[in-house]
């Protein structure tokens, strides 16, 4: 479980970034102007973000690579990721992954 | 307030958003289950959905919070996950600007990806109109009720779901998800392959640094592809 002073405060902060991302160019009345090297790496950040995030959650297990094949997330990654190039909705690529992880979680116990 | 409410374009924007609510909806109970079968209580997790009210952003915060990384980090990288609300907040301006600044942040903090897109598809000319502030609050109401409503469901359910579901990587592939949604172009794909491979490759460092490695590596490779070939910029785009 994660101890309340910390998550108070990550909440606060959290919430914090919504209303300065969000409102970013609304704070100030005149207009501001972003360097370029800056506006090159807002196309890159939040997919490095998203990805850094998630590719540790997928391939490790405890801080080592998963080492076997009795893992459900490697069969739900698969499938959410053979639905999404079939289909491109993000929607489904959640529902196929998660219906694969539930039915290795629950019926073979992985 | 009242006239706000009673003007049609405010219906309009409601019966616009009705749709693709039920696709907010559904997201928005992935990530109230995700949260609490991530590790958090219900009264934290029922807190942090209606404050943050940023999807994407609490479910990368969330393996971050439960590893206890510091809170720079977790704030750090849900900035990087909202940056691309700093791009729409500079088209904001075009519509909201003249506002009071308090009023014009109000709006944005409750408006989220799908209030943008069909703001702009209604609204494609920067020129300001009596029947936009109407129509923005007519979408961003019904379409933050229905991700709300969706996330609590999905929080107060969640306690009943047994852990040893692994609910709690639904989270993962939903931002799988909108991680492929945004894989647009060759160098976007090769600087996120190499944050992927930064962030497991640095995971052993202490305080979920590999997370801000990893980042660094995906921002700086990128920008080195756009200088080694600057025209395929525009192509891509």
């Amino acid at each position: 479980m994660i101890p309340g002073l910390y998550a108070t405060l990550g909440i606060a902060g959290l919430a914090a970034v919504t209303v300065v991302t969000r409102g970013f160019f609304l704070f100030s009345d005149r207009e501001i102007e972003l360097p370029a090297w800056a506006v090159q790496g807002l196309r890159y950040a939040p997919i490095a973000a998203l990805v850094a995030v998630i590719s540790p959650e997928i391939v490790l297990t405890d801080g080592a690579l998963i080492s076997t094949w009795q893992d459900a997330r490697i069969y739900a990654v698969v499938a959410a990721t053979a639905y999404f190039w079939w289909r491109r909705g993000i929607l489904g690529t959640i529902v196929t992954g998660t219906a694969v992880l539930l039915a290795l979680k629950i019926g073979l116990g992985w | 307030m009242r006239s706000l409410i009673r003007h049609p374009e405010f219906r309009r924007g409601v019966g616009d958003m009705v749709a693709p609510s039920l696709g907010i909806a559904a997201w928005g109970l992935v990530t109230g289950v995700a949260m609490v079968k991530s590790g958090m209580s219900v009264p934290t997790a029922a807190a942090m959905s209606v404050l943050v009210n940023a999807g994407s952003a609490q479910l990368a915060a969330l393996p971050l919070l439960v590893a206890g990384a510091p809170l720079w980090v977790v704030w750090a990288t849900a900035f990087c996950v909202n940056l691309r609300f700093v791009i729409y907040s500079a088209h904001w301006r075009a519509y909201l600007g003249h506002l009071p600044r308090w009023r014009r942040l109000a709006a944005t903090y409750f408006s989220g990806d799908l209030t943008y897109v069909l703001f702009v598809r209604r609204f494609p000319e920067l020129k300001r109109q009596p029947e936009q502030l109407p129509y923005f609050w007519g979408s961003t109401v019904w379409g933050w009720a229905s991700w709300q409503a969706a996330s609590l469901l999905g929080i107060v359910v969640a306690d009943y779901v047994p852990t040893e579901w692994g609910l709690g990587f639904a989270g993962v592939l939903a931002l799988l998800g909108i991680t492929y949604s945004q894989l647009s172009d060759g160098k976007i794909r090769v600087a996120a392959a190499i944050s992927a491979c930064a962030a497991v490759a640095a995971f052993a460092m202490p305080l979920k640094l590999n997370i801000l490695v990893a980042i660094a590596a995906g921002v700086a490779s990128g920008l080195l592809l756009d200088r080694a070939a600057p025209e395929s910029v525009r192509e891509g785009a």
